[in-house]
């Protein structure tokens, strides 16, 4: 009984957040509105981290990069080419996939710490990229003015923040349950099973460096597309939006989140994310003190993040690991990244 | 007449320590070829040039005529290499049927080729009898990380032949199973399928002559003799080898 109750939860809580997601931009004020979407936005990218740090085992830094990349790509398709939201979509997941593919030969050999610190100076590089090649993105100054998406051919354009908020959602919803779909297919069982033993899949005859290339570039297109969703939210871009700051950002959100579990990811980053606009808010200027705070406490009180706290609370039934091996990992832990 | 494998003037050094100096190795389809020798003989050496994880210094090795001194892990198990390792290696957060399922993939032929899904559903077919035969099905849905030692060897087993393999490299199986696990063991080993051929390293003599039909002895790099377990048990140079081993 209490097994089958916990076994629920997840379930319960994800209902209850989705429903409190179509209802708040009727609830809440413009401005929060207009936050949520950027913050719905991030959660997006954050499962693409979560896809390759906690089920690939590709800890990253780095998915700013193909998530510039999207944005900047929707940005300039947006005010000169289409106000078509799919075909921005489209457009930008294609360059995040893009750039993630050029990448693919820096990352895909490496592990570890080694990844976190490619995928970082990766990060960095497009970051100043953006801020140098003004002809196309502006420079520091960024793109401003892009006209309001209209999500498809012949549908009016989203004009308020609630419009492009419900619309943000929608595209998340609908890639969140492609990755679903996604990780329950072939493709997801070869790279958990990467995960939990590389060594072992290349000796079953796997071609282990295809499946994360594979990997590396799925993640690329859902950040691109997230980077279109960032455009749409805020009609504005500049190479601020990339920052390290948004990658730390993201990776400590998904290691709360639980790395392997796509709802813990996006609820892990859109936490962060908003923990981080409402201490600007409340205590100007120290909003990375405290969020540095809390990473160092996430990492001492629960190393294998919120999603995992909770499988301790395992019924009754379920087998136990067995005392001579250590508890299987589902997830990659802290630790895990500092190996 | 050609061998399965066929290992040539196989050397390996570490630093100025001859592993192996010059090993010459055959193989058969369907043999049951054991590899003996005191520790240090070189025996889980020759094991990791055949399964391709270290590259020999000197030498060659040709599996089904052809040359695959060059290939890594993954490549030779595609051709049907497929190796047993002494600890078992499976998949700790994936369940037994997924274990096999995975080993199952790469070289699985679906009866419809570009069908959506259609080879893990023929590797998920492979599965379901391998684990029937390791008597595994009542823990099918149970991640391996929470099978005991012994259920894990036999897990292991169930991968490696989910990987139709030709030749099967076993690394002391038996390592740290209980006796009633062992018998289990040499039972399904016995009862593998006469195509595949395997080479067994293993300490345990009796266990050699259980399930080998011919014999190689490695001591300090070198072969010390070849032939049928009768011929080898009989041979005063092997025992003269283990005694000095032992000691």
């Amino acid at each position: 009984m209490r097994g089958e109750v916990i076994r629920r939860v997840p379930g319960g809580i994800a209902a209850l957040v989705l429903v409190g997601l179509v209802v708040a931009p009727w609830v809440v004020d413009d401005y929060t509105t207009a936050i949520l979407a950027r913050t719905l936005a991030l959660a997006l990218v954050g499962v693409s981290v979560a896809l390759l740090t906690g089920v690939a085992g590709m800890p990253t830094l780095g998915q700013t990069a193909p998530y510039a990349a999207g944005a900047y790509a929707c940005a300039v398709v947006g005010s000169r080419v289409s106000d078509i939201g799919v075909v921005q979509l489209v457009v930008a997941a294609a360059a995040g996939a893009l750039l993630a593919a050029l990448t693919v030969p820096l990352v895909v050999h490496a592990r570890g710490v080694i990844v976190l610190m490619i995928t970082l100076a990766i990060g960095e590089l497009v970051v100043i990229v953006l801020g140098r090649w003004r002809s196309v993105t502006g420079g520091t100054d960024g793109l401003a003015g892009i006209p309001p998406v209209r999500p498809f051919w012949g549908l009016p354009a989203l004009a308020n923040d609630q419009a492009r908020y419900l619309y943000a959602l929608v595209v998340v919803a609908m890639l969140v349950g492609a990755v679903l779909v996604l990780l329950r297919t072939r493709a997801g069982l070869v790279l958990r099973a990467g995960r939990d033993d590389e060594t072992r899949l290349r000796a079953s005859g796997h071609r282990v460096a295809l499946h994360l290339s594979g990997a590396h570039i799925a993640a690329g297109a859902i950040a691109g597309a997230a980077g279109s969703l960032l455009v749409v939210a805020q009609q504005y871009i500049s190479p601020a939006d990339f920052g390290f700051d948004t990658s730390a950002l993201l990776l400590l959100g998904v290691v709360i989140g639980g790395t392997a579990s796509v709802g813990g990811a996006l609820v892990g980053a859109a936490l962060v994310i908003a923990v981080r606009d409402w201490l600007f808010g409340v205590l100007p200027g120290h909003a990375p003190l405290v969020l540095g705070a809390l990473f160092v406490a996430t990492v001492y009180l629960l190393p294998t993040g919120v999603n995992r706290a909770r499988g301790r609370l395992r019924p009754p039934n379920a087998p136990a690991p067995q005392p001579d091996q250590p508890a299987a990992h589902d997830q990659t832990t802290v630790a895990e990244l500092h190996r | 007449m050609t061998g399965l494998l066929e290992a040539q003037e196989i050397s390996v050094r570490y630093g100025s320590l001859a592993a192996l100096d010059g090993v010459d190795l055959r193989i058969h389809d369907g043999q049951r070829h054991a590899l003996i020798g005191p520790n240090g003989a070189g025996k889980t050496t020759l094991l990791n040039v055949l399964g391709g994880s270290t590259r020999p210094h000197r030498g060659t090795v040709r599996f089904d005529g052809r040359d695959v001194g060059r290939l890594g892990p993954a490549a030779r198990a595609r051709r049907g290499i497929n190796r047993i390792h002494q600890r078992p290696a499976v998949f700790p957060t994936l369940t037994a049927t997924e274990n096999v399922v995975v080993a199952a993939l790469p070289r699985v032929i679906p009866r419809r080729r570009w069908w959506p899904g259609g080879r893990r559903r023929a590797a998920q077919r492979l599965a379901g009898p391998l684990l029937d035969q390791m008597g595994l099905t009542a823990v099918a849905a149970v991640p391996a990380g929470h099978l005991a030692h012994g259920q894990r060897r036999q897990l292991e087993i169930a991968m490696a032949l989910a990987g139709r393999p030709r030749l099967l490299l076993l690394d002391e199986p038996a390592a740290g199973l209980s006796a009633i696990e062992v018998g289990r063991l040499v039972e399904l080993l016995q009862a593998l399928p006469r195509a595949v051929a395997v080479l067994l390293v293993e300490h345990r003599l009796d266990l050699v002559y259980a399930l080998s039909d011919t014999v190689t002895v490695l001591r300090d790099g070198q072969t010390l003799a070849a032939g049928t377990p009768d011929e080898i048990r009989t041979s005063p140079l092997v025992r003269q080898a283990y005694a000095d081993g032992v000691a």
